[in-house]
């Protein structure tokens, strides 16, 4: 089964359990999103799957190859690219080497040119900022940056966590829908942990609601979408 | 009036070295949190190697060189054998914090000791290679002499290379983004660890460099170096620990307060004119005066 496959998660942070037998599949070339209410355990769900935390219990693989314990650094290079929460950029640095830091190891320097031209095509501002400092840019614009630094590495499967965190909805919106074209057009599976579940089920494929670290349902997001109970419980309405 | 230009060169002159043990600190500040106090035991290690191969071959040269490798081979064997495997097993509590500060002052320790036993504790000397005596200005000698020339030279050398490496190749971009965000780094396929090692040698190779041009205006002792690990953490902190351009700007204004102290004062005053000078930088401005407006968020 080609995809990213989850089973049996457990992950404890101190004496609270953050994960609960957690299992899941993220199929190949579609867009997952998992959503659930704050502390549903879905940040240390992407942690463990990037290799920045570690498990003792249960599984986890990467269209047939196990990717839990492993270096996150291995895995990126794997192809497994991580955005991590809080617009993931090093502000430090220029747009131009926040960009660079994905393809500096890789070998083929041609298509990290190739594929700089790309995400600048697809997100024009971070064009107009390049020589500037990341920390200038606003929180849609780091998040841009973030998805974007990922892209250079050619990933085939993308965690991207709460990329709507603190974004104007028009903002959003934006983001929302690029991820979207994202996966059609670059054979990409992502997997989207998200707050906002009624924004990212109306993109996803598939949905996995989470709470209290388990999943509490997973289906076809437009079916969840219209589930009584999942409306009432995580969607406000 | 010589007098006063005088000052200005050897203020200069001992404020490179000063420099070079400061970026040394800020090196592995920067990438580790860690003030590494063992900088001064791995920069006099690395000086005896020099002194080594000096009886041995006679060239400063061919010395200068092997210091220079040996301080980084030196100083990446302790991040990778030393400092490594501490981060990997103190993990939590407030011992972290501890820990490593503390593993680089027992490093200290047993550095110096060693050297103790091996060397003995008599100073040796290592010969200038070119000329340490003052130069003759209009029939009086000045406290300036073609070796200061050539400290500053090189340090200043060093300098520019460094600062080429760092802003403008892939692996001082790799450097930078590591010592900022070791996470982002990692999530975007930096071997953190590898390029951590690397700034450690980077910093041991600076040391070693700051050892072979400070000892031959003195001697080569055990604790030889005490002195400027003090005189250039003091600087690092002038400059805000952080940045390289600041280590290098505090070092510079720490080489003149205490050589005009010296000149027209009392060499007797040189240790406190640096400490007065640290706690005046910490009342006044106590992020130092390069941190920036902000501060880091790493």
């Amino acid at each position: 089964m080609n995809g990213l496959i989850v089973n049996n998660l457990t992950i404890d942070h101190g004496a609270i359990r953050a994960i609960n037998n957690l299992s899941f599949i993220a199929p190949r070339g579609k867009l997952t999103a998992i959503i659930g209410s704050n502390g549903a355990g879905k940040t240390t769900l992407l942690r463990s799957l990037s290799g920045l935390k570690d498990v003792k219990n249960g599984s986890a693989s990467w269209n047939g190859k196990s990717i839990l314990n492993t270096r996150p650094e291995n895995l990126a290079r794997s192809g497994i690219m991580h955005v991590s929460d809080g617009k993931s950029v090093i502000t430090e640095l220029s747009v131009k080497d926040n960009l660079a830091l994905a393809g500096l190891w890789r070998k083929d320097k041609k298509d990290v040119a190739a594929a700089t031209v790309e995400v600048i095509e697809l997100f024009p501002i971070l064009g107009e900022r390049i020589k500037q400092n990341a920390g200038s840019l606003s929180g849609g614009e780091r998040q841009m940056l973030a998805i974007g630094r990922a892209l250079i590495a050619r990933p085939k499967l993308l965690l991207l966590d709460e990329p709507s965190l603190g974004l104007a909805p028009l903002v959003v919106e934006q983001i929302f829908q690029t991820i979207k074209s994202l996966t059609t057009k670059m054979d990409l599976t992502v997997v989207l942990v998200e707050q906002n579940a009624m924004g990212a089920l109306k993109i996803a494929d598939i949905g996995v609601v989470l709470n209290l670290g388990t999943v509490v349902a997973v289906d076809h997001a437009q079916t969840l979408l219209n589930d009584p109970a999942v409306r009432a419980a995580y969607l406000g309405i | 009036m010589t007098q006063f230009f005088t000052a200005v060169l050897t203020s200069l002159s001992s404020g490179a070295i000063y420099a070079l043990m400061s970026i040394a600190l800020v090196l592995v500040w920067r990438s580790t949190r860690v003030v590494n106090f063992a900088q001064a035991g791995q920069a006099v290690l690395t000086t005896y190697i020099g002194y080594e191969v000096i009886q041995r071959t006679g060239s400063y040269w061919i010395a200068l060189v092997a210091a220079i490798i040996g301080g980084a081979i030196i100083g990446a064997f302790i991040d990778r054998f030393f400092m490594r495997p501490i981060f990997k097993r103190v993990t939590s509590g407030p011992i972290v914090l501890i820990a490593p500060v503390v593993a680089t002052l027992g490093l200290l320790g047993i550095i110096e000791a060693v050297i103790g036993v091996v060397w003995g504790l008599n100073n040796q000397s290592i010969e200038p290679p070119v000329s340490n005596a003052g130069f003759n200005v209009n029939g009086t000698v000045i406290a300036f002499s073609l070796f200061n020339a050539f400290v500053l030279g090189t340090v200043a050398i060093a300098m520019i290379l460094l600062t080429l490496l760092f802003q403008k190749t892939n692996i001082g971009l790799a450097l930078r983004a590591s010592a900022y965000s070791p996470e982002i780094s990692k999530l975007s396929g930096i071997r953190v660890d590898a390029v951590r090692t690397l700034g450690w040698a980077i910093s041991g190779a600076a040391g070693g460099l700051a050892g072979m041009l400070y000892v031959p205006s003195t001697y080569l002792f055990p604790n030889a170096m005490d002195v400027l690990l003090v005189f250039g953490f003091i600087a690092a902190v002038i400059g805000g620990l952080e940045s390289m351009v600041g280590a290098v700007v505090g070092a510079m204004v720490l080489g003149c307060a205490i050589n005009f102290v010296a000149t027209y004062i009392s060499t007797a005053l040189v240790f406190p004119t640096a400490f007065v000078v640290l706690i005046l930088v910490l009342l006044v401005r106590p992020s130092g005066l390069f941190a920036g407006k902000k501060g880091r968020s790493a």
